[in-house]
């Protein structure tokens, strides 16, 4: 929670400064943004291959856990693009590259932002930012009523570590391994499945 | 074009990553390095959006469309997930 307000503020102090025309033209050039993306997604995976926990993890699953991520993915892009055909000035690509942010609002709205518009970049920084309040909330009346992958399936990729706390303490310790192990499959997904809903669809 | 490179580093930084799981020191370092790029990336984005009078004037239109694929995305996952728990996770115990 901390960890998107730092976020959306820097976002913020952006967004006034650019109203009020504060800042030189250089930051503004397509290439910084570009460059510095380029730099994110290397240490990003770095940051993901690294980690010892993902394989330690990985050792410990059957292979039915598989079938979590995967609930995750079609839920969220069968659930965005139905939502599709209700908003009139959204397409269901669009509304599907969003879907397939899972709760990962900083890497997915960057990413939509530069691959197709800053307005798609916005929506997808709301939209998974509300991702993960709603998960934080909800945990346990999502739990009660659809059952113990409830808290995985909403936290999405968030449920490796922000979201990861309530998820066990509403679902047991026993699915804590299953939400690190679906978090990090979604956090490799992201840039994947958004590019290719972009690029190919 | 920028997709394909970004997907592309993307996939070299998980293998050098791996080679360097066992260095704490230069994955903290990593870590914090991703942490500022994500604040400066952000920080751009913020700019770019706030220079663009056609999101700021449709700001609420926005966040109303961002509400709405958020319930989708959340009901959807829950559903489905619904399902999957009764029919691969369950076990007999939890009736």
């Amino acid at each position: 929670m901390k960890g998107s307000l730092i976020i959306l503020a820097f976002f913020a102090v952006g967004l006034v400064g650019g109203i009020y025309d504060a800042f030189p033209s250089w930051l503004l050039s397509e290439d910084l943004t570009t460059y510095a993306l380029f730099i994110l997604m290397f240490l990003v995976g770095i940051s993901i291959g690294s980690d010892k926990n993902a394989f330690y993890v990985l050792r410990k699953l059957n292979f039915k856990v598989i079938l979590v991520p995967l609930t995750v993915v079609v839920g969220s892009l069968v659930g965005t693009s139905l939502i599709s055909i209700l908003l009139s000035d959204i397409n269901v690509k669009e509304a599907m590259a969003v879907g397939a942010g899972f709760g990962y609002y900083s890497l997915s709205s960057i990413f939509i932002g530069q691959l197709h518009s800053q307005e798609l970049g916005v929506i997808a920084l709301l939209s998974n930012i509300f991702r993960e309040i709603i998960t934080l909330l909800a945990v346990p009346v999502l739990v009660k009523y659809f059952g113990k992958l409830a808290g995985i399936a909403t936290g999405g990729a968030t449920a490796m570590d922000t979201t990861l706390p309530v998820i066990v303490k509403f679902t047991g310790k026993d699915y804590g391994i299953i939400a690190i192990f679906s978090g990090i499959v979604l956090t490799i997904l992201v840039p994947v499945l958004v590019t290719m809903i972009l690029e190919f669809m | 074009m920028t997709s394909y490179i970004v997907i592309a580093l993307f996939a070299v930084g998980i293998g050098i990553g791996w080679l360097m799981r066992d260095k704490e020191k230069a994955r903290k370092g990593v870590d914090s390095a991703v942490t500022w790029s994500v604040y400066l990336l952000l920080f751009l984005l913020g700019i770019s959006v706030g220079i663009n009078d056609e999101i700021i004037n449709n700001f609420s239109r926005i966040g109303y469309k961002a509400f709405w694929l958020t319930f989708g995305a959340v009901v959807g996952s829950v559903l489905l997930a619904k399902v999957v728990y009764q029919f691969f996770f369950k076990t007999g115990n939890e009736e």
